[in-house]
């Protein structure tokens, strides 16, 4: 029924018990009313469609009258009895859409809302951050008692603090297992000829997602030629034919047995994968990508399984898969980590969601015209050789490299600045003596000067030293483990402390108002530009 | 001296050695008159005397040719009667004043008969610095109850290179006996000797720029006791010049030769370390010029 509303002829039982009250039952788009059909009875009902937590009904085959059951959130039950089955299927159905269009719109309100309402809960953690951290109600209390910030702002940069679940969305997610799959050895039971092997649903995931030829197998021939366990016996046949290293056998047993064929062969996927990664392969880059990149094809190097050398005849040369191969895919899949998120038990799902991701990153690694066009651009560019370029003459700028004597006071100056002859010398000697003599006969007689020192050339001086010992400058960087901070009283070096963060808050709500697009952003930095803060205050001392 | 019980004894009893610069040279071309600068001087050691009754003065003079003490306040006969004329000198620096008086004519003396040579016009730095420290290895022996030395240099004369050896030798020496050696430099250039002096034994260094108000730098730098200077924030010059002079000419370099077992400088390449006698090495230069003479020399034979 598209919108509308249904009414139907019912009995409202409160219980199961209850014989019920005959009545007349409307449901529209967001209510439900029933109205007895006793004037006097005062079971009317008003249940609106939001409250409606469920629905039960009674089977159509079962000898039970056609009931519906509605459980609403306070968990109270109401049965409605209903003359015939498609009434109650009509009813049914009416109710479900309406709950399906409810849950919708919950989670759109909640949205809208969510900055407007704040539950006791939240509240109760701000309060208990504020009294918990002295320095952030200091903040608080600085910065929004004084209007300059409002409640929210102040709290939308310590999300961190406030525990928000929406910034726990990205968990870390769970790797792969290093150990690989070949490395999956079974028990041997000694006494029979039987070999077991164990399967959980990590192993699985893992052979799939290392081998998508197996994968492939298993969507097309699971569950319509063969069951799983069948499945899974094969390919551990296959793997045991494997370890064995006999080709003979195994070309055999390939020949006879057509899926078993398919786990021995090398895998066609991967092969396909691979040349096309190759191909992609950036030549600016210093690598050297060719046809030893193809690590399915290439019989590496003699390193086998285990380590021995065997020869192998050709024509079995497929059955042939070296460890290092394996080594290879492996790594490759564990570094590429988890690529769904799927948890389920059953195979073919798991199967299904892998081959749906590689299909997806195949799509979006299938490069465009104009991606191929930019590509062979960059590499022309790239790939310029300076011998075969033009010769460019860049003007030089010669060095001016200064004599280092001239920043040292140089006392061979001094030397070369004493010109005078050697009587010239002993004469000025012989005066110097003279000059000395007198003064020491002066300040015999006369004493020590009154005044000894003129009172504003002491000041002068003093303030002039006290200027130099408090320079910041004389005194950083002079010891590691001193900081500035540390010279000051303790109450100063608070202070200095608490200015900085306030001032470091302002700066955060003040450049994260810009660009001004809103009225609202622009009386916000207004506000916050002249608040109160004793600027100067702190200006003066770090000029000092 | 006296024996002074333990209890009196407190952290910051201190000896001042000062080396006093009475070089005529520097004396006769200053803005500042000796008189002035003595009387600054003098009121300084009042002041430091007064800091505390069990502190001590030496005053050592630095003269042209040759060092003196002139001055040491623990000699009892320093409080005898000075008659002064009228407003003269208080009695207590008569004696300093009269020695340094006989002083200065017995350097007189003494610089007539030097050979003057084209020197340049120091004082003898080297020389004053040995006497204080002997004086207070002099006062380290003396028992335990000892006051805190330190040596205070008050210099206007440029360093003499020749010195160099001489002058490092006493800084190593005060800095293993501990005793810092502060410096006030009232000259025109800078003094590498004294920075470095001051800088190796954890003295101050300071060069005042109003010499008029002497005795305010003196009282407010270099008045305080080694055990305030834990606490109390002094002036630090910003670098310190570490050039040296070179052994054989004493010319005062900044690039040169060091020989590899003591460390002695040279300016030039020489076959032979004056000092320790080790023999060098062919340098790299000279193997150079040798190897392209050979390759002359075996064509034209």
């Amino acid at each position: 029924m598209a919108g509308g509303q249904i009414e139907k002829l019912v009995k409202y039982k409160s219980t199961v018990k209850d014989p019920g009250t005959p009545g007349f039952l409307r449901i529209r788009e967001g209510m439900l009313l029933f109205v007895p059909n006793d004037p006097k009875s005062d079971s009317k009902l008003k249940v609106l469609t939001q409250n409606i937590k469920s629905q039960k009904y009674t089977k159509e085959g079962s000898n039970k009258p056609p009931w519906l059951n509605l459980t609403n959130k306070q968990a109270k039950s109401h049965i409605f009895e209903f003359e015939n089955y498609p009434d109650m299927h009509a009813c049914r159905d009416f109710i479900t859409k309406a709950l399906a269009k409810c849950e919708e719109e919950p989670n759109k309100s909640v949205v809208s809302t969510s900055s407007e309402q704040l539950s006791i809960k939240e509240l109760e953690l701000r309060f208990k951050l504020l009294r918990e951290n002295s320095e952030l109600q200091r903040l608080h209390k600085q910065f929004v008692e004084s209007k300059v910030l409002t409640e929210d702002e102040f709290w939308a940069t310590r999300k961190k603090l406030l525990g928000k679940d929406s910034i726990r969305k990205s968990k870390q997610q769970l790797g792969l297992k290093s150990m690989m799959v070949s490395g999956i050895k079974p028990s041997t039971d000694g006494r029979t000829n039987r070999v077991t092997f164990n399967l959980t649903p990590e192993i699985i995931f893992q052979i799939f997602a290392e081998k998508p030829a197996v994968r492939q197998a298993f969507i097309n021939y699971v569950p319509s030629k063969m069951t799983e366990k069948d499945f899974w016996t094969k390919y551990f046949r296959a793997e045991y034919l494997y370890s064995t290293k006999n080709t003979a056998v195994a070309a055999a047993e390939a020949a006879e047995d057509e899926e078993l064929a398919v786990f021995l062969k090398p895998d066609e996927i991967l092969a396909r994968e691979t040349r096309h990664k190759i191909r992609r392969v950036d030549p600016t880059l210093d690598m050297e990508a060719d046809q030893g990149d193809d690590y399915t094809h290439l019989m590496d190097h003699g390193i086998q399984r285990d380590g021995t050398m065997d020869v192998v005849e050709p024509q079995n040369d497929q059955f042939k898969r070296s460890l290092l191969q394996d080594l290879n895919r492996h790594a490759a899949v564990v570094l590429e980590g988890r690529s769904i998120d799927v948890e389920s038990e059953d195979t073919r799902i798991v199967a299904e969601a892998l081959t749906r991701v590689k299909q997806v990153s195949k799509a979006d690694g299938e490069t465009t015209k104009d991606a191929n066009q930019e590509r062979l651009e960059r590499m022309s560019r790239v790939a310029g050789m300076e011998d075969l370029q033009a010769p460019q003459n860049f003007p030089l700028a010669p060095l001016s490299i200064k004599d280092p004597r001239d920043y040292f006071e140089s006392q061979q100056g001094n030397v070369l600045n004493v010109p005078r002859g050697a009587k010239g010398l002993k004469r000025n000697v012989h005066e110097a003596y003279g000059l000395l003599k007198e003064s020491i006969l002066e300040i015999r007689a006369t004493g020590l000067s009154d005044p000894l020192i003129k009172p504003e050339v002491s000041f002068e001086v003093f303030s002039s030293l006290t200027r130099t010992i408090a320079t910041a400058k004389n005194i950083n960087g002079k010891n590691p483990r001193e900081s500035f901070l540390d010279r000051l009283p303790k109450s100063t070096k608070d202070e200095v402390l608490h200015h900085w963060t306030s001032i470091q808050e302002l700066l955060k709500h003040f450049w994260s108002s810009y660009p001004i697009t809103t009225t609202y952003l622009h009386t916000k930095v207004m506000l916050l530009q002249f608040s109160n803060l004793p600027v100067p205050e702190i200006a003066i001392y770090i000029d000092s | 001296m006296p024996a002074i019980a333990s209890k009196q004894y407190s952290d910051d009893v201190s000896l001042l050695v000062l080396l006093l610069d009475t070089n005529p040279l520097f004396w006769s071309t200053t803005s500042i008159t000796f008189s002035q600068f003595l009387s600054h001087v003098l009121a300084f050691l009042n002041a430091v005397l007064g800091l505390n009754q069990l502190n001590q003065v030496v005053v050592i003079a630095t003269g042209y040719s040759s060092c003196d003490y002139i001055y040491d306040s623990s000699l009892t006969s320093n409080h005898g009667n000075f008659e002064s004329n009228g407003t003269g000198m208080p009695a207590i620096f008569g004696s300093l004043l009269k020695k340094l008086e006989e002083f200065v004519t017995k350097d007189e003396e003494l610089s007539k008969e030097e050979v003057s040579e084209d020197r340049i016009p120091s004082c003898l730095l080297s020389g004053s610095l040995s006497m204080a420290l002997c004086y207070i290895q002099r006062v380290f022996r003396s028992g335990h109850l000892h006051p805190q030395p330190r040596i205070l240099c008050l210099q206007g004369s440029p360093d003499g290179p020749e010195q160099y050896v001489a002058v490092m030798n006493s800084i190593f020496s005060a800095q293993r006996l501990m005793v810092p050696i502060d410096s006030c430099y009232i000259g025109v250039q800078n003094s590498a000797f004294l920075q470095q002096a001051s800088y190796i034994t954890g003295g101050v260094h300071h060069t005042p720029k109003q010499l008029d108000g002497l005795f305010q730098y003196l009282t407010t730098i270099f008045a305080t006791d080694l055990h305030s200077r834990g606490f109390v924030q002094l002036p630090k010059p910003i670098g310190v010049d570490f050039r040296a002079s070179c052994f054989c000419h004493k010319k005062t370099i900044d690039m040169g030769y060091i020989c590899s077992v003591c460390l002695s400088i040279f300016c030039e390449h020489h076959k032979k370390c004056s000092t320790c006698g080790s023999v060098f090495g062919q340098s790299k230069l000279d193997d150079a010029s040798s190897a392209s003479d050979k390759k002359r020399k075996a064509p034209s034979t």
